[in-house]
C-alpha cells in the first residue's frame, strides 16, 4: 500500500472555512491489522465471511451498552451546527470529514437496521444497508477523526462524534478490520507493559543514562527511581518520555520536581505507560484491561499517591475512567475500589496530573525557579484536546486551561496566547491524536493540523513565539513532525515541564531535600 | 355529524396514543440505556445543580449552538420559541374557562406565529444556500421543514386572514377530551392544519424530532464532572471484576 504525494497548504494566518469537495480524502485509510495484533486482543484475524449481520449485531450490542451511542443516534437534526468545526474538514474539505457526516455513515445504517422510518422509508430519510463499501468508509473516515470532542462543544444536543469514530472502529474491530498501528501499540501495552514494548532492563538502562546526564549537567545526583516499593508517588508516564525527543525533557522536569521538593517517587515497570489506546479503539474492556496493570503496580509498591505525566488521552482515561475501570479515585464503597483507595492519600486528588502537582509546589514555595532561565523563550500554550474537552485539573471547571499556563507563567517571563476560538474549549486538535500517529496516515494528520499551524503562525509572525508548550506526548511527537512541513523547525516544540526543569532551581547537596520535605509536609 | 368530523376525531385520538406510547418508550429505552464512562463535556458543573443550570441553558437558550453559529442559533431560536408561545396560546381551546394569564399572552401567541415561520424560513434556506448543510440534509429534512412552515402558515392564516369558527372548533376539541366527538367546523385551511398537525404527532416518536427528549439524556451534558470523587459503575461493567 503507497502512501501517495500530497501539496501541503500555504499557511495564511487565518483559518477559513473552504467549500466542500467531495472524495478528497476517500480510500485514505492506514494499514490493517494482521491476524496476530487482532488475536491478541480478542478480534478475529481477517475480514469474517458474515461481517454484515456480525456488525449490525455488534451495533445492536452497543447501542444496548452505551446511551451515548443510542442517543446520539437518534437527536441530530441536521443543523449544520458541527459543519465547520473538524480540523479535518477545515484542512482536506471532504465532507464526509464535517461531524455530522462522519455520524451519518453509522446513521444511515443504524436507521436502516433499527429503525420504523428507516426500515419503511429509507430513501426518504436517508437509510442505507450496511455494503462492503460502507463498511470500507467506516474504515477509512473513522480513522480520520482524532476523538478530539471539539464537534461535541458546538452541538445544541452534545453529540459527541468521538463517542460514535469509537463504535465505528470497535464494530471494525468485531468484524476483523482492526487498525495495525492503534492495536498493535495496545497489544504491546497489554503484553509488556509499554507502547513502545521496552522490556525493564532496557528502562533501567534508560533511566541510569538520565541520571548521569543530569548529573554532568547540573552536578546534583536527580534520581529517577523504577520499582522502588514504599515510595510516596507512583509516576505514570507515556513511555514515549523514556525516548522520545522533546518528551524526555519533560521526564527530567518531572524528576527535578520531585527531587526538589523531596517527594519519594518511583516508575514501574510493570506499567509504564501512561498512554491507553485501548480509549482510541472504543473497548471498554481493552481498556480496563490495559489499564490493569497500573492498579496491580500500585498495589504491588504501596504507593500513595498516583501522578500522570504529560499526556493528553492518558489524562483522560486517568482522569475520567481510573475510577470507574481500576479503583483509582475516592468514594468507593465496594471491595475492589476500596482495596486500592484505603491505601491512598485522599488528601490530594487521586490520580492527580504532574501540572497540579507542581502547580501546587510553585504556589506555596516549596520549590524555586529562576524565570530569568527561559527569556529566551517566547512561548505559547498548545491546549491538548482530551485535556480541555474531556478532563479537568485542580477544583474548579476550567482548571485545566489556568493551571498549566500559571505554571508557564511561574516559570518563563514570557507568554502569548494563540487566537480566541483556537484554544481552551475551542482549542484545535494537533491533528495526530486519537490513533492517527502512524506514517501511513500522513497526509490526514498534516491537514488536520493546519488550523492550528494557522493560528500558530499568527503568533510566530506578530508575537515573535518561537516555543509551542505542550502537554501530551501525541501533540509532542505530531508537532514535532508536522511543523517542517509548513516551515517550521521541529525544536520550537517542547513541554511544559522542559520549561519547568529549565528554570527551576536545585538544592545542593546535603541540604535542599530535606529542607524542602519539611516545608512541604504541612 | 359527519364522516369528515368523525375521521379527525379517531385522527386525533390515533395520534395521540402514537405520540404518547412512542415518546413513553422512547424515553424508557433512553433511562434504561447505561452510562458505563463519565463522559461530559468539559469544562462541565460538578454538582448536579450545576448540571440542571447547564442543560437550563441548552434548553431555553440553545448555548451550544450560540457558539457555534449564529444564523443557525437565531432561526432556531426564533422558530422554537415562537412554537411554544403558539402551543401555550392554543391552550384556550382545550380549556373551558380561560385563565387571565393565558387570555394576557394573547397577543403575543399570535405575533410569535410570525416569529415561527420567519424562522423556519431562515433555517429552510439555510438547506439551500450553505454548501454543507445543503449536503447533508435529506428528503425528510425539506420535508419536516415543509410540514412545520405549513402548520404555521395555515394556522397564522386563520388568525390573521380568514377566521374560522373558533366556537365550534372548541366545542369539537372539548369534545375530543370528554371522549364525547362533536362536528368540526368545516373550513379547509383548519382541516389543512389539522391534519398537518396529525402527522407531525404521528412522526414525532420515529424522527429527528427525538432530539426534544434525547438532549436531556445526552451524557455529554447531563453528567457532572466529578469523576474523580465518585465512582461511577454501571452493572454490566462491575460484572468484569467479579
Amino acid at each position: 500500500m503507497a502512501v501517495r504525494e500530497f501539496e501541503v497548504a500555504k499557511l495564511t494566518g487565518e483559518i477559513k472555512v473552504p467549500a466542500l469537495q467531495e472524495g478528497t480524502m476517500a480510500g485514505i485509510k492506514g494499514f490493517i491489522a494482521n491476524e496476530k495484533i487482532q488475536e491478541a486482543l480478542g478480534y478475529p484475524g481477517e475480514l469474517v465471511e458474515d461481517w454484515h449481520d456480525k456488525a449490525i449485531s455488534k451495533m445492536g450490542e452497543l447501542l444496548g451498552k452505551y446511551r451515548s451511542l443510542q442517543v446520539f443516534m437518534d437527536a441530530c437534526v441536521h443543523c449544520g451546527a458541527c459543519t465547520d468545526k473538524c480540523h479535518y474538514y477545515l484542512g482536506t474539505s471532504d465532507p464526509k470529514n464535517m461531524p455530522v457526516a462522519r455520524q451519518e455513515l453509522m446513521r444511515q445504517v443504524y436507521r436502516r437496521h433499527f429503525t420504523f422510518a428507516g426500515k419503511y422509508f429509507p430513501k426518504l430519510v436517508g437509510a442505507k444497508d450496511l455494503t462492503k463499501e460502507i463498511l470500507d468508509d467506516w474504515y477509512s473516515y473513522y480513522y480520520q477523526c482524532s476523538e478530539c470532542r471539539r464537534c461535541s462543544v458546538y452541538c445544541p444536543y452534545g453529540i459527541d462524534t468521538a463517542e460514535i469514530t469509537m463504535a465505528g472502529r470497535e464494530i471494525l474491530d468485531s468484524v476483523g478490520m482492526g487498525q495495525k498501528y492503534s492495536n498493535e501499540i495496545l497489544g504491546k501495552l497489554q503484553r509488556i507493559g509499554n507502547n513502545l514494548g521496552l522490556p525493564g532492563p532496557a528502562i533501567i538502562n534508560t533511566l541510569e543514562g538520565l541520571e548521569e546526564d543530569v548529573l554532568d549537567d547540573t552536578g546534583i545526583p536527580v534520581k529517577f527511581p523504577l520499582d522502588v516499593k514504599g515510595a510516596e508517588v507512583l509516576l505514570i508516564t507515556p513511555s514515549a518520555d523514556f525516548f522520545s525527543e522533546p518528551h524526555v525533557e519533560s521526564l527530567i522536569g518531572y524528576a527535578k520536581v520531585f527531587h526538589a521538593a523531596g517527594i519519594s517517587w518511583t516508575m514501574s515497570s510493570h506499567a509504564a505507560e501512561a498512554g491507553n489506546f485501548g480509549l482510541f479503539i472504543g473497548s471498554y474492556e481493552n481498556t480496563r484491561k490495559a489499564a490493569m496493570r497500573i492498579r496491580d503496580a500500585a498495589l504491588e509498591l504501596g504507593v500513595k499517591r498516583i501522578v500522570v505525566g504529560e499526556c493528553g488521552h492518558a489524562w483522560r482515561v486517568a482522569y475520567s475512567f481510573w475510577n470507574t475501570m481500576i479503583g483509582v479515585g475516592d468514594g468507593a464503597d465496594d471491595e475492589f475500589g476500596k482495596k486500592l483507595q484505603d491505601q491512598l492519600d485522599h488528601s490530594y486528588p487521586q490520580p492527580a496530573h504532574i501540572c497540579e502537582v507542581t502547580h501546587d509546589l510553585l504556589t506555596r514555595g516549596v520549590i524555586k525557579v529562576d524565570k530569568s532561565k527561559n527569556d529566551d523563550r517566547v512561548i505559547t500554550f498548545h491546549d491538548s484536546c482530551n485535556v480541555s474537552r474531556a478532563s479537568r485539573m485542580g477544583d474548579t471547571p476550567g482548571g485545566q486551561f489556568t493551571i498549566p499556563r500559571e505554571v508557564i507563567k511561574m516559570v518563563a517571563n514570557n507568554y502569548q496566547e494563540m487566537a480566541p476560538g483556537t484554544t481552551h474549549e475551542a482549542t484545535f486538535c494537533c491533528g495526530g491524536g486519537g490513533g492517527l500517529l502512524t506514517d501511513d496516515l500522513m497526509e490526514v494528520r498534516v491537514k488536520g493540523a493546519q488550523p492550528r499551524m494557522e493560528a500558530y503562525k499568527e503568533v510566530v509572525d506578530n508575537n515573535k513565539v518561537n516555543f509551542l508548550a505542550l502537554i501530551c506526548a501525541i501533540c509532542k511527537a505530531q508537532f514535532t513532525k508536522v511543523l517542517p512541513y509548513y516551515g517550521y523547525d521541529m525544536s520550537m516544540v517542547g513541554g511544559v515541564h522542559q520549561l519547568v526543569s529549565t528554570a527551576i532551581e536545585l538544592p545542593g547537596l546535603g541540604e535542599g531535600p530535606a529542607e524542602a520535605e519539611a516545608a512541604g509536609d504541612e | 355529524m359527519s364522516t369528515l368530523s368523525i375521521f379527525y376525531a379517531v385522527l386525533f385520538y390515533v395520534a395521540t396514543l402514537l405520540l404518547v406510547v412512542g415518546l413513553a418508550r422512547k424515553i424508557l429505552q433512553y433511562m434504561r440505556s447505561p452510562a458505563p464512562l463519565k463522559i461530559p463535556t468539559t469544562p462541565a458543573p460538578t454538582t448536579s445543580t450545576g448540571v440542571a443550570y447547564r442543560m437550563a441553558r441548552e434548553v431555553v437558550l440553545f448555548e451550544s449552538l450560540f457558539k457555534s453559529s449564529k444564523w443557525t442559533w437565531i432561526f432556531g431560536w426564533m422558530f422554537h420559541f415562537g412554537m411554544l408561545l403558539v402551543l401555550v396560546r392554543h391552550l384556550r381551546y382545550f380549556v373551558s374557562d380561560v385563565p387571565g394569564w393565558l387570555l394576557a399572552i394573547q397577543p403575543f401567541g399570535k405575533y410569535a406565529a410570525i416569529m415561527m415561520v420567519a424562522g423556519l424560513g431562515g433555517l429552510w434556506a439555510r438547506r439551500f444556500l450553505v454548501d454543507r448543510v445543503r449536503y447533508i440534509s435529506t428528503p425528510s429534512d425539506h420535508l419536516m421543514l415543509a410540514l412545520l412552515l405549513g402548520i404555521g402558515v395555515s394556522g397564522a392564516m386563520m388568525t390573521f386572514v380568514s377566521h374560522t369558527d373558533i366556537i365550534t372548533l372548541k366545542i369539537f376539541v372539548l369534545g375530543l377530551l370528554r371522549l364525547s366527538p362533536q362536528p368540526l367546523p368545516e373550513s379547509l385551511v383548519l382541516m389543512a392544519h389539522l391534519a398537518m398537525v396529525a402527522t407531525l404527532m404521528i412522526i414525532f416518536p420515529i424522527s429527528k424530532l427525538l432530539h426534544a427528549p434525547g438532549v436531556f439524556f445526552s451524557p455529554t451534558r447531563n453528567q457532572a464532572d466529578n469523576p474523580r470523587e465518585r465512582r461511577h459503575l454501571a452493572d454490566w461493567a462491575a460484572k468484569l471484576e467479579k
